[in-house]
């Protein structure tokens, strides 16, 4: 922040209505909104989970098969319960937001939200589809 | 002059990531986070896991969703402590843990990926 305006004795106080740490309880919407930024935490946890799966695959079988037990253990799989409840809110509310954040146009028309947000789940689905085909298929 | 910033390059990555993060990750979280552990479906065998892994492509694309996906992450942290809480004194120490952190998370992921035997 640079400095304030320069002091003058009859300098106006500031009207700053102070906002509350909890704003974001206050309404639903607001509540929302928090609800998505904090799925920022979950992406990072799960990018770290990711790591330690390959990491015990490197090492071999046996390490392996330990990290699948640890990942039924109660404590990791209540996080990866919530986890999965945060990465679908984030790539639900993601996707959403995409129409506004693309503006595309054919001709002198522009794409319907709808097609936007359409294609975004179309290609949501089929990631899905194959990353699940890949990983079940041997 | 307008003064350079890397705000514009920083929004550009947290997009990147969070568009790369909703179309992969549910779906691994979804298999290694719940269903594999609860037993709804059995998990792939050793040998198969790590073909997958050990392909150029498997190797490249888990790099780029690691590293986008940490800087997504520390982007939006930073902004949730900022705009949710307040936090505003701390901003340079958060800027530091934040994105140091995403940068060591992507050379360690890296690192992972390049051990693949």
């Amino acid at each position: 922040m640079s400095g304030g305006p320069a002091y003058s004795e009859y300098h106006p106080r500031w009207f700053r209505p102070r906002v509350s740490t909890y704003w974001w309880l206050s309404r639903r919407s607001y509540l929302a909104f928090i609800l998505r930024e904090l799925s920022s935490i979950f992406v990072v946890w799960f990018v770290v989970y990711m790591l330690l799966l390959v990491r015990a695959v490197s090492q071999g079988d046996a390490s392996y098969r330990q990290f699948l037990d640890w990942s039924a253990r109660a404590p990791v799989l209540v996080l990866n319960v919530v986890t999965l409840f945060f990465l679908v809110y984030h790539s639900i509310t993601w996707f959403n937001l995409a129409p506004q954040a693309m503006v595309v146009h054919v001709g002198p028309r522009r794409v319907p939200a709808l097609v936007i947000a359409g294609s975004n789940y179309l290609a949501w689905v089929l990631t899905s589809a194959i990353l699940a085909w890949l990983l079940l298929g041997g | 002059m307008a003064k350079q910033s890397i705000e514009p390059m920083l929004w550009m990555l947290f997009s990147a990531g969070g568009v790369l993060s909703a179309l992969v990750l549910p779906i691994l979280v979804f298999l290694f986070g719940v269903a594999f552990p609860l037993g709804w479906l059995s998990p792939p065998g050793h040998e198969h896991l790590l073909t997958l892994l050990r392909h150029p492509i498997a190797r490249v694309a888990g790099l780029f969703l690691c590293m986008l996906s940490l800087v997504h992450g520390a982007h939006r942290f930073r902004y949730t402590l900022y705009d949710g809480l307040q936090i505003k004194h701390l901003n340079e120490v958060i800027n530091v843990v934040g994105y140091g952190g995403a940068i060591a998370g992507s050379v360690l992921a890296a690192y992972v990926l390049w051990q693949i035997p």
